[in-house]
């Protein structure tokens, strides 16, 4: 099990290694995406410290829905999603696998780059530690919906529109407890419970989207 | 013919059976509209603190109540079809989004009427409010979902996953939206206003839970003709139901 979902993940990073510029693109508008709001909103950096988690988090949810989409589609593709899923390994390991990898090229880039953004809106270090680890607990959480979204709409004509309608609103819960703890911080309380709950959020997507995923890829590959 | 559980699981018969309760569920919604309509709007006395304005809750209640309740009985059906491979209740299911969407709209709407004389402020991102719009994108989300994909089959399965998934996050989506922001006022202000109220707000309720009726089979109806027609395209849908059952059975076999 854990064997096959390494495998899984170790293809899907040489694919993605292998296409470095593509891989990168989330990140690109994740930063091009947060830089604009001071240009929008205007320079106060009082207004920006106030709006910093807000945005952050809207762009990284954003960016993660720009970048699941192509999850399965490559896959899709050139027919080898079918083999996945003809194959006697359970698919939600394959799912999870591909998930992993979705993750780490780019959930964990947004992540690192997160802080950088936080010092361009003045946020202060202790709501950039927050920041940081809020996204590091919600980027998986988004990887993992993401998932889901890009399975029902595979192959579908305006999958990557569709994709945003279906699979943001599942995201809100994520994107209150992460903003909420950033703002606690700031009141100078303990983001200790939006922290548990953000935690709680990604322990129930775990365990139930790479089933809904997998259960997605069956229904459209039928 | 025998009436079994699963007579009308069958699409013609379904049509056929809703062909001929569709006027009484007109018959039925009007007179529940028209009476409730009339209690809330004649019978019912004036609020004290915000005079007349209240009476909106007649119509915002119940649209609010049955938007809740269409996205239950929806991914019931759907996740029904699923199982079963049950296309009538599949057929329920993505005929039930519009309606649902629609009264989540009207709730949404009424809500915004209700709140300017109130509240001052057509909307506030209150935890209600906000919950009820998400319902209102998820709607929108399943209607686009399952438009989007030709496949039947695979759109009503797409649709009744979607749907799940859904019902799984609507007690989390409310109550992190209410841990975010609370402001609605308590469940029932007005209610405790005169008793008469009670019996207002429940014709009021049933105005709605009867109306949807003929609602869902007018929009069941074109799906089914569409599929009846698919087989057979002398099948016109709205007269289906007119031609007796010895000459249909002619004319599919």
């Amino acid at each position: 099990m854990i064997g096959l979902l390494l495998a899984v993940t170790r293809r899907d990073l040489l694919m993605a290694r292998r296409r470095r510029m593509e891989a990168l693109l989330p990140l690109g508008f994740f930063v091009v995406a947060a830089g604009l709001f001071p240009i929008g909103v205007g320079p106060e950096s009082q207004t920006l410290r106030q709006i910093a988690p807000g945005v952050l988090w809207v762009c990284a949810l954003l960016a993660a829905m720009l970048s699941v989409t192509q999850m399965f589609a490559s896959d899709h593709h050139d027919g080898s999603l079918e083999q996945m899923v003809l194959a006697p390994q359970p698919l939600v390991v394959v799912v999870a696998g591909k998930v992993l990898a979705h993750w780490l090229t780019s959930g964990i880039p947004l992540v690192l780059t997160a802080p950088l953004i936080g010092v361009l809106f003045d946020m202060r270090a202790q709501s950039i530690v927050t920041l940081t680890l809020t996204l590091l607990l919600g980027t998986p959480i988004l990887s993992l919906l993401g998932a889901v979204g890009a399975a029902l709409t595979l192959g579908l004509r305006s999958g990557a529109a569709l994709m945003f309608l279906l699979v943001l609103p599942l995201t809100v819960p994520a994107l209150i407890f992460g903003t909420g703890a950033v703002g606690a911080v700031d009141a100078g309380l303990s983001a200790q419970a939006h922290m548990s709950l953000l935690g709680a959020l990604l322990i129930l997507t775990l365990l139930g989207a790479p089933l809904a995923a997998a259960a997605a890829l069956r229904i459209s590959l039928d | 013919m025998n009436l079994r559980p699963n007579t009308f699981a069958a699409p013609s018969r379904f049509y056929a059976m809703a062909g001929t309760l569709t006027p009484w569920f007109w018959a039925a919604a009007l007179l529940f509209g028209l009476t409730g309509l009339y209690v809330g709007f004649a019978i019912a006395p004036t609020d004290f603190q915000q005079g007349d304005a209240y009476r909106i809750i007649f119509i915002h209640v119940p649209a609010a109540w049955m938007s809740m309740l269409i996205y239950l009985v929806l991914a019931f059906w759907a996740a029904w079809g699923w199982m079963l491979n049950a296309r009538m209740a599949s057929m329920y299911a993505r005929a039930l989004a519009p309606t649902g969407a629609l009264f989540t709209f009207i709730a949404l709407w009424t809500g915004a009427l209700w709140g300017k004389p109130t509240w001052g402020t057509w909307w506030v991102w209150d935890a209600r409010l906000t919950s009820e719009f998400i319902l209102l994108l998820m709607y929108l989300g399943y209607i686009a979902l399952t438009e989007a994909i030709d496949d039947p089959r695979r759109a009503a399965n797409a649709g009744a996953l979607l749907a799940l998934v859904g019902v799984v996050n609507i007690p989390i989506i409310y109550f992190s939206v209410r841990w975010w922001n609370t402001l609605h006022q308590g469940a029932t202000i007005s209610m405790t206003a005169a008793p008469k109220m009670v019996s207002t707000m429940l014709t009021a309720m049933l105005l709605m839970t009867s109306a949807s009726g003929p609602i869902v089979s007018r929009w069941c109806s074109p799906a089914l003709g569409r599929s009846c027609s698919s087989r057979n395209p002398t099948t016109n849908g709205s007269r289906d139901w007119n031609v007796d059952p010895l000459a249909r059975r002619r004319r599919y076999t």
